[in-house]
């Protein structure tokens, strides 16, 4: 930690200091503003950078009862809480779960009354047209709508301004040690909001939970979520909750950059072909459930296989029955040819195509249902979408683990108060969003979930933050 | 064909926005973009043409500059439109006059204007080009009417010519149909989608301008321009009515029609580019083409002239600077319409079609038709 005698000391004291600058802080700061604090946002990032993972989120899932006009139908507390249960398999705090699910409801006004966009589920967004709200414009249109909201009201928002440090006194917190430039400034606050997400973005981290093979993951997105308020609050005697080393982890394009590449460079063509590691080898069941319900878990297989990369390999058949993505496919009129141009054993790749073309048994292809196109005495077996790759020009993606986020966090009260190691609550800090959302997704995912967790605790927090200078 | 540097990068970013589509609900071009999976250069023309420019897609963007993937869409496809005006320009030889349009569209004006001087005092004295005139007829004392109407209807004439050559050209190179003119649904659709600027408005919260602050003004100053020509090409329409049908010559009263068109249509195109230009010269320079700059400058400043020599005409018809005026507002309105083919004007032209086409799409996509 900077030593004291460098710091200098911010001229003004606020009601709430609101570490961090995505949905969960701006919900945060705007709550507390409107309920009449004076209210600091500190945004590590740029201001083109701001909002950490909110630039590449699209949508929130929020209960109603009915439709609506960017909603096609009624979504229930009772069914939230069913999806929540299935893809937590129960790593979730019922209670906290059911309070964020009901007040969730409210937030679909609330949010649009900070000035939020929604539009109706289009093309791309059939499938959760009923569930999850779309932001018109995406992620960014809605940081900058809460930005401008959040600075009409008075919010003050300082940009490129890292939390180094935190000055806590027992369970209390009193200032903010922040790094801008050369400098550092100590910010006093009577209370704290927590929102400055997780530590995906720290690979050091990530290698001290999952090993060495850790340096060889793409973070999908902010480089700025490194952990450092999270690593401060825990120091400091905040109890965590969350797997310190687990990540929800897909398989991306290996060939997007380290950080930062967004929505565009995930592939929808496992289901489609086979997928390979660099030994030219199969290793899992790439039709054992539509997408939607397995992409999830790619990330983590490609992660255990050499080199932690891996090889989707299709036919033209397949070509165009997926979402396009940025990098072009690598395209050879043979397997061996392919083989060559991704740097694999052209003979073993050979022996596996062929291997998985005599397995398949012919059924009624369809890509919207589990289909009954399968292979048989294979290991592993293809469950569905099996079928020949045989027609070319032939493709691949070569893909890597590409990380969204972590589940480590500081425990929370239904306040969204932290919670001491040594029992009971803190006095004055609060949190919100990733940096907390383990109490209520210990494990999995469901759409849109993580801005639920954002605007809900976020609205909480800054609510219970601004009751401390009442 | 060779692919230009320009579709090539809008190629490139189009590929982007398909994987993303989170700008689907801001406008027309990313709907039409999602119904394909590659572009050809004609649909990358078309894109160019359906985007109105109104900047949504580069304040939302993930993407845009200093991230590395430097999404740009509304300036690359702003580049790409102003490319694409040169290539469907009739005839051929003229599509130059879109490389320094400002300076061309300056050039042919003052040309045009001391044509006018000159033919003015070649028909009459140099002395009657400052008499002072009444009533009817003292326009054709300077011009004779027929005289006037045979310049103007060549020069009127020649556009449309233009306008037809270059609207099969747009046509072609983006693959549609000649028969989707004909069809009464898609054409009126795009006239209600063109008379409204349903596109000039962010999705809903108006156009981006200097910052991601949102407002509603250059829809506006559009309108007033847009409006503003129809009710001066209404005004001259009336009076050639009232000419050869009633045989009633100008000038006419300030309460009679002709005259009452052309001050709305006169206030509409001087106030409507002011406002336009001044909007542009506050613009962030990201989400521009700077190679248009000229061109458009040149179009609004053409439409004030027009304006402003019209409505002097107006209010000086009885004195003795009448003459003068006259010759700088028919030079202004000669040379407006002669440039018509080959400057910003052109673009109501292929937007709209590519509005029609978009319907036209719409359309068959709800009926299941195949898209393109």
């Amino acid at each position: 930690m900077t030593g004291n005698g460098d710091i200098a000391d911010h001229s003004l004291a606020y009601d709430v200091v609101v570490v961090g600058g995505g949905n969960a802080a701006l919900c945060a700061a705007i709550a507390a503003r409107r309920a009449g604090a004076s209210v600091i946002v500190l945004e590590a990032a740029s201001k083109f950078y701001r909002g950490g993972n909110t630039r590449h989120t699209r949508n929130m899932r929020c209960a109603h009862d009915a439709a609506t006009a960017t909603l096609s139908g009624p979504y229930t507390e009772d069914e939230f809480w069913d999806d929540l249960l299935r893809v937590t398999e129960g790593q979730t705090n019922e209670q906290l779960a059911r309070m964020m699910i009901r007040e969730s409801k409210e937030m679909l006004t609330w949010i649009v009354e900070q000035g939020v966009r929604f539009q109706p589920s289009l093309g791309g967004t059939l499938s959760l047209g009923r569930t999850n709200s779309f932001f018109l414009g995406g992620g960014r249109a809605m940081l900058n709508a809460l930005y401008l909201t959040a600075e009409r009201l008075g919010v003050e928002v300082h940009y490129e301004s890292e939390v180094v440090a935190l000055d806590i006194d027992q369970a209390r917190f009193c200032a903010a040690i922040v790094r801008r430039g050369e400098r550092c400034i100590r910010i006093r606050g009577k209370a704290l909001v927590a929102a400055a997400g997780g530590f995906e973005s720290n690979i050091d981290k990530l290698v001290e939970g999952w090993g060495e093979i850790a340096r060889n993951f793409l973070i999908r997105g902010t480089p700025n979520n490194r952990g450092t308020v999270l690593d401060l609050l825990l120091g400091a005697g905040v109890d965590s909750i969350g797997d310190p080393t687990q990540c929800h982890a897909v398989a991306i394009d290996a060939r997007a950059p380290k950080y930062d590449g967004g929505i565009i460079t995930r592939l929808d063509c496992v289901v489609f072909g086979i997928v390979v590691n660099n030994k030219a080898e199969r290793f899992y069941d790439e039709g054992e459930d539509v997408w939607p319900k397995r992409y999830a878990i790619w990330g983590r297989l490609v992660a255990a296989q050499p080199d932690q990369i891996a090889y989707i390999i299709f036919d033209s058949k397949s070509a165009n029955l997926f979402m396009p993505s940025l990098y072009p496919a690598v395209a050879a009129s043979s397997i061996g040819e392919l083989a060559g141009q991704l740097g694999l054993d052209p003979d073993r790749l050979s022996a596996t195509v062929t291997q998985f073309n005599a397995a398949v048994r012919d059924g009624t292809f369809n890509p919207d249902i589990l289909d009954d196109c399968h292979t048989e005495g294979l290991t592993p077996t293809k469950s569905h979408w099996a079928r020949r790759i045989d027609t070319g020009p032939y493709y691949a993606y070569p893909v890597r683990p590409g990380i969204t986020f972590t589940y480590l966090g500081v425990r929370v009260d239904h306040e969204a108060r932290m919670m001491m190691k040594g029992g009971g609550p803190a006095d004055n800090m609060y949190a919100a969003g990733e940096i907390m959302a383990g109490n209520v997704l210990g494990r999995g995912y469901a759409a849109g979930i993580g801005m639920t967790i954002g605007s809900v605790f976020g609205r909480i927090a800054g609510r219970g933050a601004a009751r401390h200078a009442a | 064909m060779q692919r230009s540097a320009t579709l090539t990068e809008a190629d490139r970013l189009m590929t982007i926005c398909n994987s993303c589509r989170y700008c689907e609900g801001l406008c027309a071009v990313f709907p039409a973009m999602e119904i394909r999976r590659a572009f050809t250069s004609g649909d990358l023309n078309y894109f160019a043409n359906l985007c109105h420019s109104c900047g949504a897609c580069y304040v939302d963007c993930q993407f845009s500059p200093p991230h590395e993937f430097d999404v740009r869409v509304p300036a690359v496809l702003a580049k790409a439109r102003r490319e694409s005006y040169a290539d469907y320009a009739w005839p051929r030889a003229l599509a130059p006059l879109f490389r320094s349009n400002g300076l061309a569209i300056a050039l042919i004006t003052v040309l045009s204007i001391a044509a006018f001087i000159l033919g003015f005092v070649a028909l009459n004295d140099s002395a009657a080009l400052f008499a002072r005139r009444h009533g009817p007829g003292s326009f054709y004392a300077l011009m004779p009417h027929n005289m006037m109407a045979l310049l103007f209807g060549a020069a009127f004439l020649w556009a449309v010519v233009a306008f037809v050559n270059g609207a099969r050209a747009f046509w072609n190179d983006i693959g549609e149909q000649a028969s989707t003119l004909a069809r009464p649904r898609p054409l009126l659709q795009a006239v209600r989608d063109a008379a409204s600027l349903r596109y000039l408005d962010g999705g809903g919260v108006g156009c981006y301008n200097e910052d991601e602050r949102p407002n509603d003004n250059r829809r506006l100053y559009h309108h007033l321009t847009f409006y503003g020509f129809l009710l001066c090409f209404a005004s001259t329409s009336v009076a050639t009515l009232y000419h050869y049908l009633l045989h009633r010559e100008a000038p006419y009263p300030f309460w009679d029609l002709p005259v009452v068109l052309g001050t709305l249509g006169g206030l509409g195109i001087m106030i409507g580019p002011i406002g336009l230009y001044a909007a542009k010269r506050k613009r962030d320079a990201a989400l521009m083409d700077p190679a248009s700059r000229g061109m458009d400058v040149a179009f609004l400043a053409m439409l004030v002239l027009t304006g402003v020599t019209g409505l002097a005409v107006l209010l000086l018809r009885e004195t003795s600077a009448m003459g003068v005026l006259l010759a700088l507002h028919l030079g202004a309105v000669f040379a407006l319409f002669i440039t018509l083919p080959y400057g910003k004007f052109v673009h109501g032209l292929y937007r709209f079609m590519a509005l029609v086409r978009y319907a036209r799409e719409r359309h068959s996509a709800e009926r299941g038709e195949h898209a393109t």
